[in-house]
């Protein structure tokens, strides 16, 4: 716990100023590698919290949440900035693509301890299926359909209670700073469109791409790789 | 030489262990005919479940090739051959449901969606098996090792594959139990002889000899014997 607080406020004081600092300077190639680091990191730490891995989990971790992440954020960016040049803007820029970076780790990390657990419990059956003919999306297709699901769970747990339990930051720190009410809503929808659609994304692109690294062209289990 | 009357050959295959300079399987060359009848005998830990997988392919094998009529098999062709070779695991796995049900899932992949659920077929094998036709709705859930085997078997024989690789189908059964499945795949075998084949892992020498087929015995990963 002590640690914990150390940590929370020290990462917090440093982003402030690292924030500050690239607001400041406006400079894209900032920006970019910015955004690259917090991709970098929000891979690493999706793969950390698997307790499993094999040869490609960090590839296709990073793969997904960037791609899933960036392409998200990037659409959702030219909607809210229609009509203006404020897309490169760091404080538009840095806030959304942290809010879907965020979600979209704790999809892809769920998704990918739920596939990998899936496989190894259901080892014996998938082994089965596939003696007696089954290809390797046949006996792989409910693991896969179970992890996606399971990435999902906190999305869809966060979009069927938002506003009635809490209030989301984002809109939390739109109210404060004086925006009506209406406005910050029609921007949290926005938001939660995007973060669902990313994590959905980043979570069905790690499974499929375990699933490719897992099942080979073969259709064998490669259950050895799994460490 | 590749003659006509071979189903499934095995050419120089090895397969490596977890240890350096390990061999599990080592330049195994052997053959099913078409109608043979094979006993595969040795210790444990001699290579003999792995030499049935890896005659259905389930293994990656690091040297060596797996002939199926003369033809290598790989890729998209593997689902079709394990459709004709089915290899039964010695402690089969079963789905959720009732007997039924596990014995209509094969029906559900692309190899086998022609093929009819032949229940009066079922209920004439299970008569062999001294079992009732409720057997069929029994759940899964609370057959004993012996009858989940008894399952599996049916499961497999239902498909009307041209080899059997039986991987000590009775190893969970008692002696009535055992003495009927014996009598049930060499009457199902003696249906078809010129076509079905059988390979049948044991560890009984009593199985082996009432079998009367050509036995094949293992030793360290090599066949010392029968081929």
């Amino acid at each position: 716990m002590l640690i914990a607080t150390v940590r929370t406020v020290l990462q917090l004081l440093l982003v402030g100023l690292v924030l500050e600092w690239v607001f400041h300077l406006e400079r894209w190639y900032i920006v970019l590698g910015l955004l690259l680091l917090m991709t970098v990191v929000a891979s690493i730490t999706s793969v950390q919290r698997s307790k499993r891995r094999f040869p490609g989990i960090w590839i296709n971790t990073v793969v997904s949440i960037w791609a899933a992440s960036w392409a998200t954020s990037g659409f959702g960016l030219l909607i809210v900035t229609w009509g203006s040049n404020l897309w490169f803007q760091p404080q538009y820029v840095i806030p959304l693509v942290g809010m879907v970076l965020g979600n979209t780790m704790n999809g892809c990390s769920i998704g990918l301890s739920a596939f990998v657990d899936a496989l190894i419990g259901q080892k014996d059956e998938l082994e089965a299926s596939l003696a007696l003919g089954a290809t390797r999306w046949e006996a792989a297709r409910v693991p896969v359909r179970h992890a996606v699901r399971m990435g999902m769970i906190p999305i869809v747990n966060a979009m069927m209670i938002v506003g009635v339990v809490s209030l989301p930051g984002m809109m939390t720190g739109q109210l404060l700073a004086g925006t009506i009410p209406i406005q910050a809503v029609k921007y949290q929808i926005v938001i939660m469109f995007m973060i669902a659609s990313a994590t959905a994304l980043g979570t069905v692109s790690v499974v499929l791409l375990s699933y490719l690294r897992l099942f080979s062209k073969d259709h064998q289990f490669l259950a050895k790789r799994i460490r | 030489m590749i003659t006509t009357n071979r189903l499934v050959e095995a050419f120089q295959v090895s397969r490596r262990g977890d240890a350096p300079g390990q061999w599990l399987l080592h330049d195994v060359t052997m053959h099913v005919a078409m109608g043979e009848r094979l006993v595969v005998v040795g210790h444990s830990g001699s290579g003999k479940t792995l030499l049935l997988r890896a005659l259905s392919l389930l293994d990656r094998i690091e040297q060596g090739a797996i002939l199926w009529r003369g033809q290598l098999v790989q890729g998209d062709k593997i689902p079709e051959f394990r459709s004709r070779v089915i290899y039964l695991h010695q402690r089969p796995p079963l789905g959720e449901g009732t007997v039924e049900d596990n014995l209509k899932l094969p029906m559900s992949f692309r190899v086998h969606a022609e093929h009819p659920f032949r229940r009066d077929q079922i209920i004439s094998w299970l008569e062999i098996l001294h079992r009732p036709a409720t057997f069929l709705d029994k759940q899964s859930r609370d057959l004993s090792g012996g009858e989940a085997q008894l399952t599996a078997l049916l499961r497999a024989i239902q498909l009307d594959p041209d080899v059997l690789l039986l991987d000590e189908p009775t190893s969970a059964l008692d002696q009535q139990s055992t003495e009927a499945v014996e009598t049930l795949i060499t009457t199902w075998q003696a249906e078809e002889p010129g076509r079905r084949s059988l390979v049948l892992v044991t560890h009984d020498s009593g199985q082996a000899s009432r079998m009367q087929g050509r036995i094949v015995r293992m030793e360290s990963g090599r066949i010392s014997h029968g081929e």
